[in-house]
Protein backbone atom coordinates (compact mmCIF):
# COMPACT_ATOMS: atom_id res chain seq x y z
CA UNK A 1 0.00 0.00 0.00
CA UNK A 2 0.98 3.61 -0.45
CA UNK A 3 3.61 5.34 1.65
CA UNK A 4 2.20 8.12 3.82
CA UNK A 5 4.32 11.18 4.46
CA UNK A 6 3.30 13.59 7.22
CA UNK A 7 4.74 16.98 8.17
CA UNK A 8 6.12 17.75 4.69
CA UNK A 9 6.67 21.28 3.41
CA UNK A 10 3.83 20.58 0.93
CA UNK A 11 1.22 19.84 3.61
CA UNK A 12 2.46 22.68 5.81
CA UNK A 13 2.13 25.26 3.05
CA UNK A 14 -1.04 23.50 1.92
CA UNK A 15 -2.95 24.47 5.06
CA UNK A 16 -1.94 28.12 4.57
CA UNK A 17 -3.17 27.88 0.98
CA UNK A 18 -6.55 26.61 2.25
CA UNK A 19 -6.87 29.67 4.53
CA UNK A 20 -6.53 32.10 1.61
CA UNK A 21 -9.19 34.76 1.34
CA UNK A 22 -10.10 34.20 4.97
CA UNK A 23 -9.71 35.85 8.37
CA UNK A 24 -7.80 34.37 11.31
CA UNK A 25 -9.07 35.89 14.55
CA UNK A 26 -7.36 36.32 17.92
CA UNK A 27 -9.47 34.84 20.72
CA UNK A 28 -8.81 34.60 24.45
CA UNK A 29 -11.47 32.06 25.49
CA UNK A 30 -13.91 29.47 24.15
CA UNK A 31 -16.75 31.97 24.04
CA UNK A 32 -14.83 34.34 21.76
CA UNK A 33 -13.69 31.37 19.65
CA UNK A 34 -17.34 30.51 19.03
CA UNK A 35 -18.17 34.11 18.11
CA UNK A 36 -15.25 34.02 15.64
CA UNK A 37 -16.35 30.74 14.09
CA UNK A 38 -19.97 31.94 13.90
CA UNK A 39 -18.75 34.98 11.99
CA UNK A 40 -16.94 32.79 9.45
CA UNK A 41 -13.32 32.89 10.68
CA UNK A 42 -11.14 30.37 8.77
CA UNK A 43 -9.09 29.78 11.92
CA UNK A 44 -8.61 31.18 15.41
CA UNK A 45 -5.46 32.21 17.25
CA UNK A 46 -5.66 31.14 20.89
CA UNK A 47 -3.96 33.53 23.28
CA UNK A 48 -4.31 34.79 26.86
CA UNK A 49 -4.43 38.47 26.08
CA UNK A 50 -4.97 40.28 22.81
CA UNK A 51 -2.03 42.47 21.75
CA UNK A 52 -3.74 45.68 22.91
CA UNK A 53 -3.87 44.28 26.46
CA UNK A 54 -0.31 42.93 26.30
CA UNK A 55 0.77 46.43 25.33
CA UNK A 56 -1.22 47.98 28.19
CA UNK A 57 -0.23 45.48 30.90
CA UNK A 58 3.48 45.23 30.06
CA UNK A 59 5.59 42.51 31.67
CA UNK A 60 6.72 39.29 29.98
CA UNK A 61 4.20 37.86 27.54
CA UNK A 62 4.47 34.08 27.14
CA UNK A 63 2.76 31.11 25.49
CA UNK A 64 -0.84 30.68 26.68
CA UNK A 65 -1.90 28.20 29.35
CA UNK A 66 -2.28 24.81 27.59
CA UNK A 67 -5.66 24.34 29.30
CA UNK A 68 -6.93 27.49 27.59
CA UNK A 69 -5.71 26.25 24.21
CA UNK A 70 -7.39 22.87 24.77
CA UNK A 71 -10.62 24.59 25.77
CA UNK A 72 -10.57 26.57 22.52
CA UNK A 73 -9.69 23.45 20.48
CA UNK A 74 -12.73 21.75 21.97
CA UNK A 75 -15.01 24.71 21.22
CA UNK A 76 -14.47 25.08 17.47
CA UNK A 77 -14.07 22.95 14.33
CA UNK A 78 -11.83 25.38 12.42
CA UNK A 79 -8.01 25.22 12.75
CA UNK A 80 -6.57 26.51 16.03
CA UNK A 81 -3.26 28.39 16.06
CA UNK A 82 -1.24 29.52 19.06
CA UNK A 83 1.76 31.76 19.69
CA UNK A 84 5.23 31.06 21.05
CA UNK A 85 7.98 33.51 21.92
CA UNK A 86 10.66 34.11 19.27
CA UNK A 87 13.31 31.40 19.68
CA UNK A 88 11.37 29.46 22.35
CA UNK A 89 11.40 25.95 20.89
CA UNK A 90 10.46 24.61 24.33
CA UNK A 91 7.06 26.28 24.07
CA UNK A 92 6.75 25.10 20.46
CA UNK A 93 7.35 21.48 21.54
CA UNK A 94 4.38 21.76 23.91
CA UNK A 95 2.14 23.17 21.19
CA UNK A 96 3.15 20.29 18.91
CA UNK A 97 2.06 17.77 21.55
CA UNK A 98 -1.22 19.70 21.86
CA UNK A 99 -1.55 19.33 18.06
CA UNK A 100 -2.30 22.96 17.38
CA UNK A 101 -2.70 23.44 13.64
CA UNK A 102 -0.24 26.34 13.23
CA UNK A 103 2.40 27.84 15.54
CA UNK A 104 2.97 31.59 15.36
CA UNK A 105 6.55 32.46 16.38
CA UNK A 106 5.44 35.92 17.33
CA UNK A 107 6.97 39.29 18.12
CA UNK A 108 3.80 40.05 20.10
CA UNK A 109 5.20 37.86 22.89
CA UNK A 110 8.46 38.71 24.66
CA UNK A 111 11.41 37.18 22.72
CA UNK A 112 13.17 34.27 24.42
CA UNK A 113 16.30 34.27 22.27
CA UNK A 114 18.02 37.41 21.04
CA UNK A 115 20.15 35.61 18.46
CA UNK A 116 18.21 32.71 16.94
CA UNK A 117 14.70 32.02 15.77
CA UNK A 118 13.36 28.46 16.08
CA UNK A 119 14.63 25.81 13.64
CA UNK A 120 11.17 25.17 12.26
CA UNK A 121 12.14 22.31 9.95
CA UNK A 122 12.32 20.08 13.02
CA UNK A 123 8.55 20.29 13.66
CA UNK A 124 5.59 18.53 12.06
CA UNK A 125 3.30 21.43 12.93
CA UNK A 126 3.70 24.31 10.46
CA UNK A 127 4.92 27.75 11.55
CA UNK A 128 3.86 31.26 10.63
CA UNK A 129 6.30 34.12 11.24
CA UNK A 130 6.05 37.88 10.97
CA UNK A 131 8.19 40.01 8.67
CA UNK A 132 8.68 43.72 8.07
CA UNK A 133 10.53 43.28 4.77
CA UNK A 134 11.41 40.63 2.19
CA UNK A 135 14.83 39.79 3.68
CA UNK A 136 13.24 38.99 7.03
CA UNK A 137 10.54 36.91 5.29
CA UNK A 138 13.12 34.87 3.37
CA UNK A 139 15.23 34.25 6.48
CA UNK A 140 12.13 32.88 8.24
CA UNK A 141 11.28 30.71 5.21
CA UNK A 142 14.84 29.35 5.17
CA UNK A 143 14.34 28.40 8.83
CA UNK A 144 11.20 26.48 7.83
CA UNK A 145 8.28 28.93 8.11
CA UNK A 146 5.39 27.76 5.89
CA UNK A 147 3.51 31.07 6.01
CA UNK A 148 4.61 34.71 6.31
CA UNK A 149 2.52 37.55 7.70
CA UNK A 150 3.35 41.22 7.82
CA UNK A 151 4.15 42.22 11.38
CA UNK A 152 2.35 45.51 11.25
CA UNK A 153 2.17 47.03 14.72
CA UNK A 154 -0.01 44.71 16.77
CA UNK A 155 -2.49 46.06 19.27
CA UNK A 156 -2.61 49.58 17.85
CA UNK A 157 -5.65 49.45 15.57
CA UNK A 158 -3.45 51.44 13.19
CA UNK A 159 -2.90 49.82 9.80
CA UNK A 160 -0.05 52.09 8.70
CA UNK A 161 2.78 49.71 9.65
CA UNK A 162 1.14 46.69 7.96
CA UNK A 163 0.80 48.77 4.81
CA UNK A 164 4.48 49.75 5.01
CA UNK A 165 5.56 46.11 5.43
CA UNK A 166 3.33 44.77 2.64
CA UNK A 167 4.42 47.49 0.23
CA UNK A 168 8.07 46.86 1.02
CA UNK A 169 7.74 43.08 0.50
CA UNK A 170 5.71 43.26 -2.72
CA UNK A 171 7.89 46.02 -4.26
CA UNK A 172 11.00 43.88 -3.76
CA UNK A 173 9.20 40.79 -5.13
CA UNK A 174 8.36 42.71 -8.31
CA UNK A 175 11.91 44.01 -8.66
CA UNK A 176 13.38 40.52 -8.23
CA UNK A 177 10.99 39.13 -10.85
CA UNK A 178 12.58 41.37 -13.46
CA UNK A 179 16.17 41.23 -12.18
CA UNK A 180 19.02 39.88 -14.33
CA UNK A 181 20.91 36.73 -13.23
CA UNK A 182 23.87 38.72 -11.84
CA UNK A 183 21.54 41.11 -10.03
CA UNK A 184 20.03 38.17 -8.14
CA UNK A 185 23.33 37.74 -6.27
CA UNK A 186 23.18 41.41 -5.34
CA UNK A 187 19.61 40.96 -4.08
CA UNK A 188 20.63 37.99 -1.93
CA UNK A 189 23.42 40.05 -0.42
CA UNK A 190 21.28 43.14 0.13
CA UNK A 191 18.43 41.15 1.71
CA UNK A 192 20.78 38.93 3.78
CA UNK A 193 18.75 36.03 2.41
CA UNK A 194 19.61 32.71 0.74
CA UNK A 195 20.36 33.05 -2.97
CA UNK A 196 18.22 29.96 -3.77
CA UNK A 197 15.07 31.64 -2.44
CA UNK A 198 15.82 34.85 -4.36
CA UNK A 199 16.34 32.78 -7.54
CA UNK A 200 13.06 30.93 -6.88
CA UNK A 201 11.18 34.27 -6.72
CA UNK A 202 12.79 35.27 -10.02
CA UNK A 203 11.74 31.98 -11.63
CA UNK A 204 8.16 32.00 -10.36
CA UNK A 205 7.41 35.51 -11.57
CA UNK A 206 7.67 37.43 -8.30
CA UNK A 207 5.84 35.35 -5.72
CA UNK A 208 6.92 34.60 -2.18
CA UNK A 209 7.66 30.84 -1.96
CA UNK A 210 4.94 30.55 0.75
CA UNK A 211 1.64 32.44 1.17
CA UNK A 212 1.75 36.03 2.42
CA UNK A 213 -0.91 37.17 4.89
CA UNK A 214 -1.43 40.52 6.61
CA UNK A 215 -1.37 41.12 10.36
CA UNK A 216 -1.08 44.07 12.69
CA UNK A 217 -3.54 46.91 12.99
CA UNK A 218 -6.59 45.86 10.95
CA UNK A 219 -9.67 47.42 12.61
CA UNK A 220 -12.27 48.00 9.87
CA UNK A 221 -13.64 46.23 6.76
CA UNK A 222 -11.98 48.90 4.63
CA UNK A 223 -8.62 48.14 6.31
CA UNK A 224 -9.08 44.47 5.38
CA UNK A 225 -9.94 45.33 1.76
CA UNK A 226 -6.97 47.72 1.54
CA UNK A 227 -4.32 45.20 2.58
CA UNK A 228 -5.81 42.48 0.37
CA UNK A 229 -5.49 44.83 -2.60
CA UNK A 230 -1.89 45.49 -1.59
CA UNK A 231 -1.09 41.80 -2.01
CA UNK A 232 -2.08 40.06 1.23
CA UNK A 233 -3.76 36.68 0.62
CA UNK A 234 -5.64 36.56 3.94
CA UNK A 235 -5.88 38.57 7.16
CA UNK A 236 -5.01 38.07 10.80
CA UNK A 237 -7.14 40.30 13.02
CA UNK A 238 -6.21 40.64 16.67
CA UNK A 239 -7.44 43.34 18.97
CA UNK A 240 -9.50 44.92 16.16
CA UNK A 241 -12.47 42.62 16.72
CA UNK A 242 -12.83 41.89 20.40
CA UNK A 243 -11.74 45.40 21.46
CA UNK A 244 -14.55 46.92 19.39
CA UNK A 245 -18.13 47.79 20.37
CA UNK A 246 -19.88 44.91 18.57
CA UNK A 247 -17.36 42.09 17.99
CA UNK A 248 -19.77 39.61 16.31
CA UNK A 249 -20.97 42.14 13.75
CA UNK A 250 -17.51 43.56 13.07
CA UNK A 251 -16.03 40.06 12.72
CA UNK A 252 -18.66 39.13 10.14
CA UNK A 253 -18.07 42.39 8.26
CA UNK A 254 -14.29 41.88 8.11
CA UNK A 255 -14.85 38.32 6.80
CA UNK A 256 -17.05 39.67 4.00
CA UNK A 257 -14.65 42.52 3.19
CA UNK A 258 -11.68 40.14 3.01
CA UNK A 259 -13.53 37.80 0.63
CA UNK A 260 -14.85 40.62 -1.58
CA UNK A 261 -11.93 43.02 -1.22
CA UNK A 262 -12.16 44.09 -4.87
CA UNK A 263 -15.82 45.05 -4.63
CA UNK A 264 -16.20 48.42 -2.83
CA UNK A 265 -20.02 48.18 -2.94
CA UNK A 266 -19.91 44.95 -0.95
CA UNK A 267 -17.38 46.38 1.49
CA UNK A 268 -19.57 49.48 1.91
CA UNK A 269 -22.66 47.35 2.53
CA UNK A 270 -21.02 45.63 5.52
CA UNK A 271 -19.37 48.79 6.87
CA UNK A 272 -22.56 50.52 8.05
CA UNK A 273 -23.48 50.72 11.74
CA UNK A 274 -20.69 48.54 13.10
CA UNK A 275 -20.55 50.44 16.38
CA UNK A 276 -17.36 51.71 17.94
CA UNK A 277 -14.09 50.50 16.40
CA UNK A 278 -11.19 49.86 18.78
CA UNK A 279 -9.47 53.04 19.87
CA UNK A 280 -6.32 53.31 17.79
CA UNK A 281 -2.85 54.50 18.74
CA UNK A 282 -0.86 56.93 16.63
CA UNK A 283 2.66 55.62 15.88
CA UNK A 284 4.59 58.66 17.16
CA UNK A 285 3.02 58.23 20.61
CA UNK A 286 3.99 54.56 20.85
CA UNK A 287 6.49 53.60 23.56
CA UNK A 288 7.20 50.08 22.36
CA UNK A 289 7.47 48.96 18.72
CA UNK A 290 6.77 45.22 18.67
CA UNK A 291 7.75 44.95 14.99
CA UNK A 292 11.37 45.64 15.96
CA UNK A 293 11.52 42.30 17.74
CA UNK A 294 13.11 39.57 15.61
CA UNK A 295 15.50 40.21 12.74
CA UNK B 1 -14.98 25.60 -22.25
CA UNK B 2 -15.71 28.01 -19.39
CA UNK B 3 -15.43 26.56 -15.89
CA UNK B 4 -16.71 28.60 -12.96
CA UNK B 5 -14.52 28.32 -9.87
CA UNK B 6 -16.39 29.35 -6.73
CA UNK B 7 -14.03 32.00 -5.35
CA UNK B 8 -15.34 33.15 -1.99
CA UNK B 9 -12.54 31.53 0.04
CA UNK B 10 -9.86 28.85 -0.29
CA UNK B 11 -7.48 27.65 -3.00
CA UNK B 12 -9.56 28.79 -5.99
CA UNK B 13 -6.48 30.37 -7.61
CA UNK B 14 -4.76 26.97 -7.80
CA UNK B 15 -7.84 25.45 -9.45
CA UNK B 16 -7.95 28.31 -11.95
CA UNK B 17 -4.26 27.81 -12.78
CA UNK B 18 -4.71 24.05 -13.27
CA UNK B 19 -7.78 24.60 -15.48
CA UNK B 20 -5.95 27.17 -17.57
CA UNK B 21 -2.97 24.86 -17.99
CA UNK B 22 -5.28 22.11 -19.25
CA UNK B 23 -6.89 24.38 -21.85
CA UNK B 24 -10.11 25.34 -20.04
CA UNK B 25 -11.20 28.94 -19.48
CA UNK B 26 -11.54 29.39 -15.71
CA UNK B 27 -13.90 32.07 -14.41
CA UNK B 28 -13.85 33.14 -10.76
CA UNK B 29 -17.37 33.10 -9.31
CA UNK B 30 -18.10 35.62 -6.53
CA UNK B 31 -21.70 36.48 -7.36
CA UNK B 32 -24.52 34.97 -9.42
CA UNK B 33 -23.72 37.19 -12.43
CA UNK B 34 -20.41 35.36 -12.77
CA UNK B 35 -22.33 32.15 -13.50
CA UNK B 36 -23.60 33.22 -16.92
CA UNK B 37 -22.01 31.24 -19.73
CA UNK B 38 -20.35 28.74 -17.43
CA UNK B 39 -20.24 25.07 -18.58
CA UNK B 40 -18.89 23.47 -15.42
CA UNK B 41 -18.21 24.24 -11.76
CA UNK B 42 -15.39 23.76 -9.28
CA UNK B 43 -15.93 23.87 -5.53
CA UNK B 44 -12.40 24.41 -4.21
CA UNK B 45 -10.58 23.47 -1.03
CA UNK B 46 -10.68 25.80 1.95
CA UNK B 47 -12.62 26.05 5.20
CA UNK B 48 -16.08 24.59 4.60
CA UNK B 49 -17.76 26.47 7.47
CA UNK B 50 -16.50 29.80 6.10
CA UNK B 51 -17.33 28.90 2.50
CA UNK B 52 -20.89 27.91 3.43
CA UNK B 53 -21.49 31.33 5.02
CA UNK B 54 -19.91 33.26 2.15
CA UNK B 55 -21.74 31.28 -0.55
CA UNK B 56 -24.96 32.09 1.25
CA UNK B 57 -24.25 35.78 1.74
CA UNK B 58 -23.06 36.17 -1.87
CA UNK B 59 -26.48 34.92 -3.04
CA UNK B 60 -24.85 31.92 -4.70
CA UNK B 61 -26.51 29.09 -2.83
CA UNK B 62 -29.66 28.62 -4.90
CA UNK B 63 -28.11 29.48 -8.30
CA UNK B 64 -25.38 26.87 -7.73
CA UNK B 65 -27.92 24.38 -6.44
CA UNK B 66 -30.04 24.92 -9.56
CA UNK B 67 -27.15 24.46 -11.98
CA UNK B 68 -25.86 21.30 -10.34
CA UNK B 69 -29.37 19.86 -10.10
CA UNK B 70 -29.86 20.50 -13.82
CA UNK B 71 -26.81 18.34 -14.46
CA UNK B 72 -23.94 20.79 -14.84
CA UNK B 73 -20.64 18.92 -14.28
CA UNK B 74 -19.01 19.78 -10.96
CA UNK B 75 -15.72 18.91 -9.31
CA UNK B 76 -15.27 19.37 -5.55
CA UNK B 77 -12.02 18.94 -3.63
CA UNK B 78 -11.78 18.63 0.16
CA UNK B 79 -14.09 21.42 1.40
CA UNK B 80 -15.81 21.09 -1.99
CA UNK B 81 -16.49 17.41 -1.24
CA UNK B 82 -17.99 18.44 2.11
CA UNK B 83 -20.21 21.03 0.39
CA UNK B 84 -21.52 18.38 -2.02
CA UNK B 85 -22.20 15.66 0.57
CA UNK B 86 -25.53 14.44 1.88
CA UNK B 87 -24.46 14.36 5.54
CA UNK B 88 -21.70 16.19 7.41
CA UNK B 89 -20.45 14.80 10.70
CA UNK B 90 -18.37 17.01 13.01
CA UNK B 91 -19.54 20.20 11.38
CA UNK B 92 -21.20 23.18 12.92
CA UNK B 93 -24.84 22.62 13.92
CA UNK B 94 -25.97 25.19 11.34
CA UNK B 95 -23.71 23.91 8.55
CA UNK B 96 -25.54 23.20 5.31
CA UNK B 97 -24.47 21.32 2.19
CA UNK B 98 -25.76 20.99 -1.36
CA UNK B 99 -26.68 17.34 -0.74
CA UNK B 100 -25.94 16.02 -4.26
CA UNK B 101 -23.63 13.20 -3.38
CA UNK B 102 -24.98 10.33 -1.32
CA UNK B 103 -22.01 10.19 1.06
CA UNK B 104 -21.52 10.83 4.74
CA UNK B 105 -18.34 12.76 5.52
CA UNK B 106 -16.50 13.28 8.80
CA UNK B 107 -14.75 16.67 8.82
CA UNK B 108 -11.03 16.51 9.63
CA UNK B 109 -11.55 12.74 9.84
CA UNK B 110 -7.84 11.91 9.71
CA UNK B 111 -7.10 14.28 12.60
CA UNK B 112 -5.64 17.74 13.02
CA UNK B 113 -2.95 19.32 10.82
CA UNK B 114 -0.14 17.07 12.17
CA UNK B 115 -2.00 14.19 10.49
CA UNK B 116 -2.13 15.91 7.08
CA UNK B 117 -0.26 13.68 4.61
CA UNK B 118 0.84 12.96 1.05
CA UNK B 119 0.50 9.63 -0.75
CA UNK B 120 0.65 8.13 -4.25
CA UNK B 121 -2.77 6.75 -5.19
CA UNK B 122 -4.07 4.85 -8.20
CA UNK B 123 -7.36 6.28 -9.50
CA UNK B 124 -9.75 4.21 -11.64
CA UNK B 125 -9.74 5.46 -15.22
CA UNK B 126 -6.40 7.31 -14.93
CA UNK B 127 -3.04 6.08 -16.17
CA UNK B 128 -0.41 6.45 -13.50
CA UNK B 129 -0.92 7.25 -9.84
CA UNK B 130 -2.02 10.64 -8.52
CA UNK B 131 0.10 12.44 -5.99
CA UNK B 132 -2.57 13.06 -3.36
CA UNK B 133 -2.14 15.85 -0.79
CA UNK B 134 -4.56 15.54 2.14
CA UNK B 135 -4.90 18.68 4.30
CA UNK B 136 -7.05 18.23 7.42
CA UNK B 137 -9.08 16.18 5.00
CA UNK B 138 -12.61 14.84 5.41
CA UNK B 139 -13.15 11.08 5.65
CA UNK B 140 -15.97 9.50 3.66
CA UNK B 141 -17.41 7.18 6.28
CA UNK B 142 -20.30 5.87 4.15
CA UNK B 143 -21.18 5.98 0.46
CA UNK B 144 -24.60 5.18 -1.01
CA UNK B 145 -25.23 2.44 -3.55
CA UNK B 146 -25.24 4.64 -6.63
CA UNK B 147 -21.89 6.24 -5.78
CA UNK B 148 -18.84 4.99 -7.70
CA UNK B 149 -15.61 4.85 -5.74
CA UNK B 150 -12.70 5.75 -8.05
CA UNK B 151 -9.92 5.69 -5.46
CA UNK B 152 -9.41 4.42 -1.94
CA UNK B 153 -6.79 4.73 0.71
CA UNK B 154 -5.86 2.12 3.33
CA UNK B 155 -5.20 4.44 6.24
CA UNK B 156 -3.71 3.48 9.57
CA UNK B 157 -5.27 5.66 12.27
CA UNK B 158 -3.42 6.81 15.39
CA UNK B 159 -5.29 4.20 17.44
CA UNK B 160 -3.66 1.46 15.32
CA UNK B 161 -6.71 0.43 13.28
CA UNK B 162 -6.45 0.39 9.49
CA UNK B 163 -9.49 1.21 7.38
CA UNK B 164 -9.96 1.31 3.62
CA UNK B 165 -11.65 4.61 2.82
CA UNK B 166 -13.03 6.04 -0.43
CA UNK B 167 -11.21 9.26 -1.40
CA UNK B 168 -12.45 9.91 -4.95
CA UNK B 169 -16.17 9.41 -5.60
CA UNK B 170 -18.49 10.07 -8.51
CA UNK B 171 -22.15 10.05 -9.21
CA UNK B 172 -23.64 11.30 -12.47
CA UNK B 173 -22.36 14.85 -13.03
CA UNK B 174 -20.67 15.14 -9.63
CA UNK B 175 -17.02 14.20 -8.99
CA UNK B 176 -15.34 14.80 -5.65
CA UNK B 177 -11.98 14.12 -4.00
CA UNK B 178 -10.92 14.30 -0.36
CA UNK B 179 -7.46 15.54 -1.44
CA UNK B 180 -6.06 18.40 -3.54
CA UNK B 181 -4.88 17.58 -7.09
CA UNK B 182 -4.81 21.34 -7.72
CA UNK B 183 -1.93 21.78 -5.25
CA UNK B 184 0.39 19.65 -7.40
CA UNK B 185 -0.84 20.95 -10.77
CA UNK B 186 -2.58 17.70 -11.75
CA UNK B 187 -5.53 18.40 -14.06
CA UNK B 188 -6.67 14.83 -14.66
CA UNK B 189 -9.68 14.94 -12.33
CA UNK B 190 -10.71 18.23 -13.95
CA UNK B 191 -10.58 16.55 -17.37
CA UNK B 192 -12.48 13.57 -15.96
CA UNK B 193 -15.19 15.90 -14.63
CA UNK B 194 -15.49 18.25 -17.61
CA UNK B 195 -14.21 16.24 -20.58
CA UNK B 196 -11.32 17.36 -22.75
CA UNK B 197 -11.50 21.09 -23.47
CA UNK B 198 -12.32 22.03 -27.06
CA UNK B 199 -8.89 23.54 -27.69
CA UNK B 200 -7.28 20.17 -27.09
CA UNK B 201 -9.40 18.50 -29.76
CA UNK B 202 -8.27 20.81 -32.55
Amino acid sequence: MAEFEEGTARVKRGLAEMLRGGVVMDVVNAEQAKVAEDAGAVAVMALERVPADIRRDGGVARMSDPALIEEIQAAVTVPVMAKVRIGHFGEAQLLEVLEVDYIDESEVLTPADEEYHIDKWGFKVPFVCGATNLGEALRRISEGAALIRSKGEAGTGNVVEAVRHLRSITADLRAIASASPEELFGWAKRLSAPYELVAEINRNGGHLPVPLFCAGGIATPADAALVMQLGAEANFVGSGIFKSGDPAKRARAIVEATAHFNDPERVLAVSRNLGEPMVGIEMSTLEQHLAERGW
Amino acid sequence: MAIGVVAVQGDFAEHAAVLEGAGFSPKLVRGYRDLFGVDGLVLPGGESTTQAKLIDSAGLRSPLEGLIREGMPVLGTCAGLIMLSRTIIGGRPDQWSFDFLDVEVLRNGFGRQVRSFEAELPVAGLLGAMHAVFIRAPVIVAAGEGVDVLAEVAYKFVDGTTRVLPVVVQRNNVLAAAFHPELVGDSRLHVLAFGAPAEKLI
